[in-house]
């Protein structure tokens, strides 16, 4: 597969290294000279300088027969044009942005651009879920389906401790995929499954609804 | 969005004909080139932000023009006011023609100084010409 990186700083070069090995064919576009000759000395010729923005330089990339464009360079309006250069101008299939704000997500997403990945949200969602009181944890986004799955805790005092699932106000098109208890072997509840303290709940839901699930499981 | 020479005297020229103007910069040293007897707001803020443009009253606004010295953030920025605020009228700044041409055919209106100026240039150069040559003779 023919991918384009936009942005050859930390989180570029690392993916050029794993695409690379994965046996793709790609090419970076670097801003900075010195960083450009960096890459190309680590990695092979595969880093040209260049302004991922100007459409020129997208077209001497060979946008035009690229199948994946990922755009990570650490500004992310330079992230939504040239995702935008691609997908309208290029016509390129797939087009992934890094979002650094995450507020950006929504316009992202409203603008085409098919992947949208906010490292700041990913960076914070680490951190809490190290935070032994923290409720819900997203595991996975969806974003094609706007499904999540996420894991939710059942803290020693909840309300629901000794309900079964079938008692449980759970939000319409939300499932609840697999509890872990302890050192058991992790299972499938089903409507007659009783909730116990500490029991670890993955879950399939919606970014409107996780919090109504949240309340379900957890009470108030 | 964005208090330069353009951006500032904009901003002066519309608060003199009583429209209510509100001038956003990342940087409040830019707003010295407003004029002194400014009536707008000027608000230090970053124009690709929500939460700023908000605070900006873009919610009630019935115009955004973009006029900072980039291409890629004047664009984001217009596509936010256009698309997420809906606001009417949204004018965008954009260097590079064919960004322009791009953008342009994505339902942003922008203009390009640098086609403008060039053709300005040219038209002012051709039309003295003959003066010119005469000088040289």
């Amino acid at each position: 597969m023919y991918i384009i990186i936009i942005g050859g700083g930390q989180v570029g070069y690392y993916l050029a290294k794993a695409l690379l090995d994965e046996g793709h064919e790609l090419l970076v576009l670097e801003k900075d000279a010195a960083r450009t000759a960096f890459i190309c000395n680590e990695l092979g010729s595969v880093c040209i300088r260049g302004d991922g923005c100007e459409m020129a330089t997208l077209e001497e990339a060979g946008a035009g027969r690229a199948e994946m464009f990922v755009a990570v360079t650490g500004d992310d309006e330079d992230n939504l044009v040239s995702c935008q250069a691609a997908k309208h101008k290029f016509n390129v299939p797939r087009t992934v942005a890094r979002v650094n704000n995450p507020k950006n997500e929504t316009i992202f997403k409203k603008m085409g651009i098919d992947v949208t990945i906010s490292s700041t949200k990913i960076i914070l969602e680490s951190i809490e879920e190290e935070v032994p009181t923290h409720p819900i944890t997203h595991l996975l986004d969806i974003q094609e389906q706007g499904l999540e799955i996420v894991e939710i805790k059942i803290p020693p005092h909840a309300t629901t401790i000794g309900k079964t699932v079938k008692e449980l106000p759970l939000p319409a098109g939300n499932t609840l995929s697999l509890v872990i208890r302890g050192q058991q072997k992790p299972f499938v509840p089903d409507e007659d499954t009783v909730l116990e303290a500490e029991d670890q709940i993955v879950a399939i839901t919606t970014p409107e609804t996780e919090e109504a699930l949240e309340t379900a499981l957890r009470g108030s | 969005m964005g208090c330069g020479r353009v951006g500032g005297r904009l901003a002066g020229l519309l608060a003199i004909e009583e429209h209510d103007v509100t001038i956003l910069d990342l940087n409040d040293y830019s707003f010295r080139r407003l004029p002194p007897k400014f009536g707008g707001t000027a608000l230090v803020g970053n124009g690709t932000d929500e939460d700023t443009l908000k605070k900006a009253g873009i919610e009630k606004a019935d115009a955004f023009i973009a006029l900072t010295q980039g291409d890629n953030r004047n664009i984001m920025a217009c596509q936010i006011a256009k698309h997420i605020f809906n606001v009417p009228r949204v004018l965008c700044r954009t260097y590079d023609p064919l960004r322009r041409e791009l953008f342009g055919s994505l339902g942003i209106e922008s203009f390009s100084p640098t086609t403008i100026f060039a053709q300005l240039v040219k038209e002012k150069l051709l039309e003295e010409k003959p003066e010119g040559e005469k000088k040289a003779n």
